[in-house]
């Protein structure tokens, strides 16, 4: 039996449940999916586009699914831990995947932005929801089609038109529940002509005991002149899967950042598809992994030039320690027609240890003549001489290479436009290259312990 | 410039009706290699089964270990399915309507040149191959193989005293029986592919190459492939061993026909490099590639694959690429000693409707092995040229190096230029580095190349054969004056 029957099968005896706890607009597209996964498989090991992560192998314990909706009570003050000092954010929870709002989180919203649950607005404004839910995201995937099967609840983000936002919006998914679950989570981020965001994601496991699998389908849609940001990390635990795919589309004269940070986790597979449609784009691409333990880590970016005068710029890096293995896939496509186009890509890999494993598969599809285009990827170690130039001034060895990867972070770093988080991921990475992860204790914030209660 | 002998007059390409002179005389300077030579050939009927297997072997006087190698090969071969991943676009091939055998008719062996077939002669004297023992000064032993089998090698006498063997294939199996059993298909075995299979099946000859212990072969061999009868397969085999501390530097040169239909090459090749020893391998590929609206031309499917076996030892693999409708393959380099070296120079060219989708393959096993990966491909009109290549380091392969850079140029904003290396680190000693860009040719250089009075067309050849220099200089000399020609007549009348 594939890992992809057992969904199907939840499907189709609880269908009458899904849909009642969710939405028309959502449910309008379970057909579709549903008959595009008939006789299909999940990719696996091998598969082109899938080398080494097997996504049939993620998906095929048995989770759970909250089709029910079961509320799970969860102390949201325990993920604080990632909260951003020195930076004022608006805040929302989505706990395995259900919205949570924050008590503050209505008051503290410019005129006619929407920060809600995806199937509440879905009900309220189908209009709205129906013409940006399940456009971008490719359901000829297996894995996005059975996100879009299932999904009930997720996120939907809107800034109308000209609307600059002046704070960031931190979105928080936690895992937490009494069984292994699948969290199936849906993101719709709109932001309009002219509109400026910038959106914080961060994954956390509170409950490590159990095994989680987060299926994660983003689609972010920037229109003319609009500017967004989304900065993803994931600090999970070593149970946690996660399969998460975003498809952003940008028009004319938009501007696109995306940087996703893996710092713990199981297995993590993140996929970007980003799509150029207007003239005159920029669109820049980070992501930095560090992986030890038997952590797994694959990243595939897919950035497409389907217009004129877009510019692209990709850097991924990667520490692997321990046991660990990275990929990166990555490619960039540049269709007929989509003169001027720059676009660069760059992957950077460090082996620090002898088990560790790195696969690369940069590509480049060129259909055009005048564009300047390149990439760029190296696997290697520290530099014995820079090790040696530390040592001899009396920096211990460990110390050093600690010191060296972190600098090999930094320019991954420098990508992020939040000075706040910018600083802050600074100290997460060196946290998490001394094998700490952040804790209360370093946050600004206070806010109750309930250990302690 | 013409000098094409077209006998099979219908099935000539139509020259495009234009008034304009220059463009006339660029689409007739296509394929200057597009003729038929009028020998005797002796075909078998079309089609593939293991009788026919049994038939080839049975025309080239076999022993049973050798048929039995074919029909183990075959039998395999029918399992397999046509592999798809490749970044081309190839019509169905129905193998049941080539003919796997074709060689021009021999009445008794010749013995000398004057025996030879005159029109035969003719041929390669066309292909400017220098046949004749006087022209014993250009230094080069020559293997000739036309349809698959060899028709005559020069020099052996020469190389004899060596101790180097360099025959044909059947001749190899004739006379060297054990040499030929103990390394046929332990480079790249019959189950090694769907086409490297087929070649395993059916192939008709070749050439086979041994440089005994610490001999450092005093000229360069050559093979000049063509295939000549229309309906058939070109199906050679390579083998070249260089034992302990020998030298050998080895070209190939192809040719072939012009003709509305294609025609499958599927050829093995097949190095073992031991202790020290050092072998150069430059292929010059211009089958013929299609007209100008992609009808006709050679697929070109080749398994290439050497094994340096001993420690030090050395491979390189220089290629031009300028022929066939499509070119599928990847010249490859098992680095398994300690300390060998690895290295692989391309240009690839294509343009009209060629495709090309090629590259190597750097497999480390060895340690402090070292390999250098040079790709430069070149696309025109509405051509698609991809560089796809594998590095791998493997768990115990200490202290590799493995450096890599692939250029695209685009010509025209129909073509499509890809790269899709494949980059396997599974040990934390490596060093490797990959880099690739994709560009045009910048008006700048054509500007001031203009100024001083070159037209737009020298000066694009000019920056084209700037740009594959670095291949260039790799190639042996007489190799490098013709490639460099060839990249020239290759990108003829693709600029706007």
């Amino acid at each position: 039996m594939s890992a992809l029957s057992q969904y199907i099968e939840i499907f189709d005896s609880h269908r009458a449940t899904i849909e009642a706890k969710s939405a028309e607009v959502m449910n309008l597209c379970r057909q579709d999916a549903r008959n595009r996964l008939e006789g299909k498989r999940l990719p696996q090991k091998g598969t082109e586009g899938y080398e080494k992560t097997s996504i049939e192998d993620m998906f095929a314990p048995d989770f759970g699914v909250n089709i029910n909706r079961v509320n799970i009570p969860v102390d949201v003050s325990l993920s604080f831990k990632c909260d951003v000092p020195n930076m004022s954010t608006i805040m929302a929870f989505v706990v395995n995947d259900s919205f949570v709002p924050s008590s503050t989180l209505h008051n503290k919203m410019p005129q006619g932005v929407i920060i809600d649950s995806l199937a509440k607005v879905a009900t309220e404004n189908p209009q709205l929801v129906s013409r940006y839910y399940n456009q971008l995201a490719d359901n000829d995937n297996e894995a996005v089609a059975l996100n879009t099967m299932l999904a009930q609840d997720g996120v939907m983000i809107y800034v109308p038109r000209g609307v600059v936002m002046e704070r960031p919006i931190q979105l928080v998914n936690i895992f937490n529940s009494a069984a292994p679950l699948m969290g199936v989570r849906r993101l719709v981020i709109v932001v309009e002509e002219g509109a400026k965001a910038q959106l914080l994601i961060c994954d956390h496991t509170q409950n490590s005991e159990y095994r989680y699998l987060s299926s994660q389908v983003i689609e972010a849609f920037v229109g003319q002149n609009a500017s967004l940001d989304i900065y993803d990390i994931e600090e999970s635990s070593d149970t946690t899967s996660r399969y998460s795919q975003l498809y952003a589309r940008q028009e004319r004269d938009s501007q696109l950042i995306v940087n996703g940070v893996t710092l713990t986790g199981g297995v993590t597979r993140n996929d970007y598809h980003i799509e150029l449609v207007g003239d005159n784009c920029t669109s820049t691409l980070g992501g930095m992994a560090i992986g030890s333990g038997h952590q797994h880590i694959d990243n595939n970016s897919d950035v497409r030039h389907l217009s004129a005068h877009c510019n692209s710029n990709q850097l991924f890096k990667c520490v692997l320690d321990e046991e660990s293995t990275g990929a990166f896939e990555g490619a960039i496509y540049v269709a007929p027609g989509a003169q001027f186009t720059e676009a660069y890509q760059s992957n950077r890999n460090l082996l620090a240890s002898k088990s560790a494993r790195m696969h690369t598969k940069p590509q480049l599809e060129i259909y055009n003549d005048d564009v300047k285009c390149s990439h760029g990827a190296t696997t290697g170690q520290l530099d014995a001489d820079a090790l040696f130039y530390m040592r001899s001034r009396g920096i211990p060895e460990q110390e050093a290479r600690t010191m060296l990867m972190q600098a090999f972070m930094v320019d991954v770093i420098d990508m992020v436009k939040m000075e706040g988080l910018r600083d802050r991921l600074r100290h997460l990475v060196e946290k998490r290259f001394y094998g700490q992860q952040a804790s209360c204790a370093d946050c600004g914030v206070t806010c109750r312990d309930p250990k302690k209660d | 410039m013409k000098n094409i002998e077209d006998k099979d007059k219908n099935k000539k390409p139509v020259t495009p009706e234009k008034n304009n002179d220059i463009i006339n005389d660029v689409t007739s300077g296509e394929y200057k290699y597009g003729f038929v030579t009028d020998i005797d050939t002796d075909i078998i009927p079309q089609g593939l089964n293991e009788d026919v297997v049994r038939l080839i072997s049975q025309k080239k006087g076999e022993p049973e270990w050798l048929l039995e190698f074919r029909l183990k090969a075959y039998r395999h071969w029918l399992t397999l399915e046509v592999p798809t991943w490749a970044h081309l676009d190839i019509p169905e091939i129905d193998f049941q309507a080539i003919s796997y055998y074709a060689a021009p008719k021999k009445k008794e062996g010749p013995k000398s040149l004057d025996e030879v077939d005159p029109e035969l002669l003719d041929t390669f004297n066309k292909l400017g191959i220098p046949l004749e023992e006087q022209k014993v000064l250009s230094g080069m032993a020559v293997d000739a193989v036309m349809d698959s089998v060899s028709v005559k090698t020069t020099h052996k006498e020469k190389l004899a005293e060596l101790g180097i063997i360099f025959c044909s294939f059947s001749e190899a199996v004739r006379d060297y029986p054990d040499l030929v059993k103990r390394y046929l298909g332990s480079v790249v075995s019959y189950r090694d592919n769907f086409y490297a299979a087929l070649n395993s099946a059916v192939f008709s000859d070749g050439s086979f190459v041994y440089i005994p212990k610490g001999v450092r072969c005093p000229m360069e061999l050559s093979t000049y492939f063509r295939i000549n009868a229309a309906g058939t397969g070109q199906f050679e085999r390579t083998l070249i061993v260089a034992d302990d501390d020998a030298y050998v530097s080895y070209l190939e040169g192809c040719t072939a026909p012009m003709r509305d239909e294609n025609q499958l090459h599927a050829a093995i090749v097949e190095i073992i490099v031991e202790d020290r020893a050092e072998v150069k391998y430059s292929t010059v590929q211009n089958w013929y590639a299609g007209d100008k609206d992609g009808r006709g031309g050679v697929y070109n499917f080749v398994t290439k694959r050497g094994l340096c076996r001993g420690d030090n030892s050395k491979l390189s693999w220089t290629q031009v690429e300028t022929g066939s409708a499509i070119t599928w393959k990847y010249p490859s380099c098992v680095l398994a000693g300690d300390g060998a070296v690895g290295e692989f120079y391309s240009v690839a060219v294509t343009n009209n409707r060629q495709q090309a989708d090629t590259g190597t393959k750097m497999i480390h096993t060895g340690r402090n092995t070292r390999s250098t990966i040079v790709s430069k491909g070149i696309s025109a009109g509405h051509s698609q040229n991809s560089y796809r290549g594998l590095v791998k380091v493997a768990p115990n392969a200490d202290g590799c190096r493995n450096y890599t850079q692939c250029d695209s140029l685009l010509l025209g904003s129909h073509c499509g230029a890809h790269t899709f290396p494949y980059i396997d680190v599974l040990n934390d000693t490596a060093v490797v580095e990959h880099e690739a860009t994709t560009s045009k040719i910048s008006e700048d250089q054509i500007f001031y190349c203009n100024q001083r009075g070159i037209p737009t067309e020298d000066a694009v050849a000019l920056i084209v054969n700037g740009y594959a220099k670095e291949v260039m200089n790799k190639l042996p000399m007489e190799f490098a004056v013709e490639a460099q020609k060839l990249l020239q007549i290759t990108l003829e009348g693709s600029v706007g």
